[in-house]
């Protein structure tokens, strides 16, 4: 199991980091949500994966770390508020720069002569 | 205790007037709490606040000790001018400025006061959309693209941050920081690699926020898009960054880590050396006075990273007062550079030929005090500050390299800032553009931050002892961990 799980998480976030390096915003932001779920399950995996135990101390004396779960479910709110707003804030780009790459202009030789010159452009 | 008082509710009238009334009315109380809490922790030394009275290192704890009290007093104080200056007129860019004024000074309130590193995932995630939200306030192409780059690349901070958490919880199991710095020195070798990784993560994580160099490109764009009291209240975004490096580097990975002692030096000595460079140069090569400030940003950071680095009482007490300086400074000058740029109609703040300003004088003096506090000349507090770096060094094998580059990157700044004077000042020509002269109450703002530095050297005495005590009690590690256990708690 926990060789699957490893496994899973790490090619989340290998996907996730690729797609976050492309120029897209709209990429970007799959990619972000896919480390964020990466991240969840490897918050999740931070108690240690058991089977078969309540997330509470019982009398058996079998039980998993709930905290983790608590961190996962705060991370998950927080991930999903942050992503709703990046969603938004790249529509809001896609209307006032014309184009939705994350630099605000299409890429072209002549941009990249320019971007040299400084700030302005 | 405090807490109650700094978690404000943000004000939801639909007047203008009374929410900036009871902005500047909440600002106001947080100074004399952030004050007083001050003189309370120097008395009385560190203070607990125990959520739900679940004891640590179970529950969560706000902490309240110097450096804590030190940093929610500065970022009042710089909030308080912030939001002075917004009230001349900014704050009517947008709809929800002083709601998110509020949140993003809770954020950072609280991740200056956490004593749990989730907790201060928590608070900075807080502080961050608050700002995500801010940054954007007032519209524009600028605006828009400058917050693209910013809300992506702090989202995947925030990823890294939960990631090196994860980490030191499946190794340390608490996240409790007085708690983690004792057991990370019971892990076995197996265990000790993942908690280094996952302090390196978190060292990734921290100079992302402070603009560390191979992070810090973000930086200068984002700052000169921000409207000007938000980039104001920006300067202290930074110091969060560099707070936690302190907090969690000195602590947890500091002396008393056993075979994890150290882990960030190697790398942080290079990267604020090279920060300090880059800043420097940023700063020659600025074109507008926005950007200036900016890059002026980063080279306080690579100042404060190297007395970071250099992990004494000393150096640290040196950073504590140097950060109080530096904060206070470039809040003024992101509000001066607005003031400018208001007052020179299309040229804005660039460093061209342009019509006179309408209150050159006012600026003008302005302008000048501030320049002398970054540049570090006597008789205003960046001299002090660095002098105390600089002594603080004097037995330290690299001191080689530190004292001509802290010295040479003073000297960048002092060219491109009396550069930026002359040709704002007096490369001028034809009568100034007709309009309103600036509102009182930006002034007043701008004054208010400026005095401060006069203030930091007229009360340097008491400012020195406290960021020193404050750099002791951090070192201490009775003070810094096991005052904050229950007594006799065995790990």
């Amino acid at each position: 199991m926990e060789a699957v799980y490893a496994f899973c998480v790490g090619l989340l976030t290998a996907c996730g980091v690729f797609l976050t390096l492309r120029g897209r915003t709209f990429s970007v932001v799959i990619g972000i949500t896919l480390l964020s779920y990466a991240v969840n399950l490897f918050l999740f995996s931070s108690g240690r994966l058991k089977l078969a135990a309540a997330a509470v101390l019982n009398s058996t004396g079998d039980y998993t770390d709930p905290l983790p779960q608590a961190l996962v479910l705060t991370a998950i709110v927080i991930g999903f508020a942050m992503t709703a707003f990046v969603v938004i804030l790249a529509m809001r780009g896609r209307a006032d720069l014309g184009n939705d790459h994350v630099d605000g202009r299409i890429p072209s030789e002549e941009s990249a002569l320019h971007r040299h010159r400084g700030y302005k452009s | 205790m405090l807490a109650g008082v700094l978690l404000l509710l943000p004000p939801v009238q639909n007047s203008i007037q009374k929410q900036r009334l009871f902005g500047l009315a909440a600002c106001g109380a947080v100074v004399v709490v952030a004050v007083l809490l001050m003189m309370k922790s120097q008395v009385s030394g560190t203070m607990l606040y125990v959520l739900g009275d679940w004891q640590p290192p179970f529950g969560i704890v706000l902490v309240a000790d110097r450096l804590a009290a030190l940093m929610v007093a500065l970022t009042a104080v710089l909030a308080f001018g912030a939001l002075l200056y917004a009230c001349g007129g900014d704050d009517q860019g947008g709809r929800f400025f002083h709601p998110l004024f509020m949140f993003q000074l809770m954020g950072i309130n609280g991740a200056f006061l956490t004593g749990d590193i989730f907790n201060l995932f928590v608070f900075f995630e807080v502080l961050l959309i608050a700002s995500y939200g801010l940054l954007i306030h007032g519209g524009g192409k600028h605006k828009t693209r400058a917050g693209l780059h910013y809300v992506t690349l702090n989202l995947i901070g925030s990823t890294l941050f939960l990631f090196a958490l994860g980490m030191l919880y499946g190794t340390t199991g608490t996240l409790n920081i007085a708690d983690m710095a004792i057991k990370i020195t019971q892990l076995d070798a197996a265990e000790r690699a993942l908690a280094k990784a996952g302090g390196m993560l978190l060292l990734l994580v921290f100079g992302l926020k402070a603009a560390m160099l191979p992070l810090h490109f973000w930086l200068p764009r984002t700052y000169s898009a921000a409207a000007a009291p938000v980039a104001a209240l920006f300067a202290v975004m930074t110091k969060v960054g560099i707070y936690s490096i302190l907090r969690v580097h000195t602590v947890i990975f500091g002396a008393g880590a056993g075979e994890l002692a150290h882990i960030a030096l190697p790398w942080l000595w290079p990267l604020a050396l090279l920060t300090l460079v880059v800043g420097a140069i940023g700063a020659l090569a600025s074109p507008g006075l926005r950007i200036l400030t900016a890059n002026l940003v980063v080279v306080s950071v690579g100042t404060l990273l190297i007395a970071v680095a250099l992990q004494t009482p000393e150096a640290t007490a040196a950073a504590l007062y140097y950060m109080v300086h530096t904060t206070l400074i470039s809040g003024a000058l992101f509000l001066l550079a607005d003031l400018i740029w208001e007052q020179r109609g299309k040229a804005e703040d660039r460093f061209v030929l342009a019509r006179r300003m309408r209150q050159p004088v006012a600026v003008g003096i302005a302008f000048f005090i501030a320049a002398m506090a970054v540049v570090g000349l006597p008789p205003l507090s960046g001299f002090v500050g660095k002098l105390m770096l600089l002594q603080s060094t004097v037995a330290w094998p690299t001191i080689g390299w530190i004292w001509p580059l802290l010295l040479l990157s003073g000297l960048a700044a002092l060219i491109a800032l009396s550069r930026a004077g002359t040709s704002l000042f007096w490369r001028c020509h034809g009568d100034p553009l007709p309009g309103e002269p600036i509102a009182g109450i930006k002034l007043a703002a701008v004054y208010l931050l400026l005095a401060a530095s006069p203030l930091l050297v007229i009360f340097g005495g008491p400012m020195v002892e406290y960021s020193q005590a404050a750099a002791d009690q951090l070192h201490d590690r009775s003070q810094s961990v096991y005052a904050l256990l229950p007594e006799g708690y065995e790990p």
